[in-house]
């Protein structure tokens, strides 16, 4: 793959197909951790961390044990894709909390009360399976995996912002708090539409 | 309680996007149709029923700390089944459901009852509440994919209901209107609870 379409590819991850506002995954922790925007800067770099070491394993597995005649001839375990790719996940998760209490406890007192809720992050799962079936090679699939991240955590920044300011406002009752959140969350969309005419897939 | 208000629970009181706020991810994508919405409505009640009934088997003989990966596996089994049968008998669905039909294994609705309900209750009851769960799912995700496809297409359920010069409200198809239709939604939700406890 050249340069440009690298470059085209984290364009396109980051702003044009963003996670949240066109493919809508991870809307649960989108919306749970944005209150405040520190929190939503430590879920977002926990995510970018995860994402991008969940893009380097399930690729070869994919490639090496999932795809037919991969492990050997005339075998097809392309059946056991979801659950295959839901327990690494949800081990790497386990694994990197420990890793980094034991390695690098200042990134683990940042990032660590986010790391178990990153498990049913269907953002996760989705960019996995979605990378999959872009059959990137493997270092676009590892771009394209962090891209993604970051695209999930430039949205959650962005909202955190937003919902900062929205709590001291006068919110009609019924809308206040998810509702109020959605409607943002919709006009935050609206203005990433205009990112369409870049063009990048 | 009986078995009717255990299921009934699912459709208004505990509503699982209306009311407990769970599954917005789904919701969201895959209500640009009323029969996108209905196909993943009744998928994901299908997980939900299998999953909760073989937890709920299972629950005496699973050691605790070791409960999260089992529930994942079991749920996870269940999306691998309805993922090949809509392959195999639906594949304009499966299509248009794309990735979302994997992603019911991370869906919190169905690890939600699991570790919430399935896990403390008998087969029967475990049954009919993820029935009662799956069909107040289908039913929020069918209101919502009226609305959007009327607005947004014109037609439901494919069928056009309006001239071809009648304009349409694109941006209901598109994603910006799913956040902006499910809030003023979850709105509507609220305020008619609102009225319903002052009557009360």
């Amino acid at each position: 793959m050249s340069e440009g379409s690298i470059f085209s590819l984290i364009l396109g991850a980051i702003l044009v197909n963003n996670v949240i506002f066109a493919r809508f995954l991870g809307t649960c922790p989108y919306l749970g951790v944005s209150k405040r925007q520190d929190t939503a800067i430590g879920m977002g770099l926990a995510v970018i961390f995860v994402m991008t070491l969940c893009g380097a394993i399930t690729w070869p597995l994919q490639r090496y044990v999932l795809e037919p005649d991969a492990l050997a001839r005339g075998l097809d375990l392309s059946f056991l894709q979801t659950m295959v790719f839901i327990l690494v996940i949800a081990s790497l998760v386990q694994f990197v909390e420990i890793v980094l209490k034991k390695t690098a406890p200042g990134l683990y007192q940042a990032l660590g009360i986010y790391l178990p809720l990153i498990t049913t992050n269907c953002a996760i799962l989705g960019i996995a399976i979605l990378s999959v079936q872009k059959k990137l090679g493997y270092v676009e699939d590892i771009v394209y995996s962090a891209a993604s991240a970051a695209g999930f955590a430039l949205a959650l920044i962005l909202f955190a912002g937003v919902r900062e300011r929205l709590a001291m406002r006068n919110v009609p009752r019924g809308l206040a708090g998810i509702p109020i959140g959605l409607v943002t969350a919709g006009i935050l969309a609206m203005a990433f539409m205009g990112f369409a005419g870049l063009g990048a897939s | 309680m009986n078995q009717w208000q255990n299921f009934a629970k699912g459709l208004w009181n505990e509503n699982p996007i209306l009311r407990i706020l769970l599954g917005f991810c789904p919701t969201l994508a895959v209500t640009t149709s009323a029969t996108d919405a209905v196909g993943m409505g009744l998928a994901a009640t299908f997980v939900l029923v299998g999953s909760n009934t073989v937890i709920s088997a299972i629950r005496k003989i699973v050691p605790s700390q070791m409960r999260i990966p089992i529930f994942i596996v079991v749920i996870a089994t269940f999306v691998t089944v309805v993922d090949l049968v809509l392959q195999a008998y639906f594949p304009a669905l499966s299509k248009s459901l794309g990735v979302f039909i994997p992603l019911i294994v991370v869906n919190c609705i169905i690890l939600g009852r699991a570790e919430a309900f399935a896990s403390k209750n008998g087969i029967g009851s475990s049954f009919i509440d993820g029935l009662g769960m799956g069909v107040g799912f289908t039913l929020a995700l069918l209101v919502l994919g009226c609305v959007r496809e009327i607005l947004g297409s014109g037609s439901i359920f494919g069928v056009p209901l309006f001239a071809a010069d009648v304009p349409r409200v694109l941006i209901f198809v598109l994603p910006p209107g799913a956040f902006l239709s499910l809030g003023c939604m979850l709105w509507l939700m609220n305020e008619l609870d609102q009225r319903r406890k002052r009557r009360v």
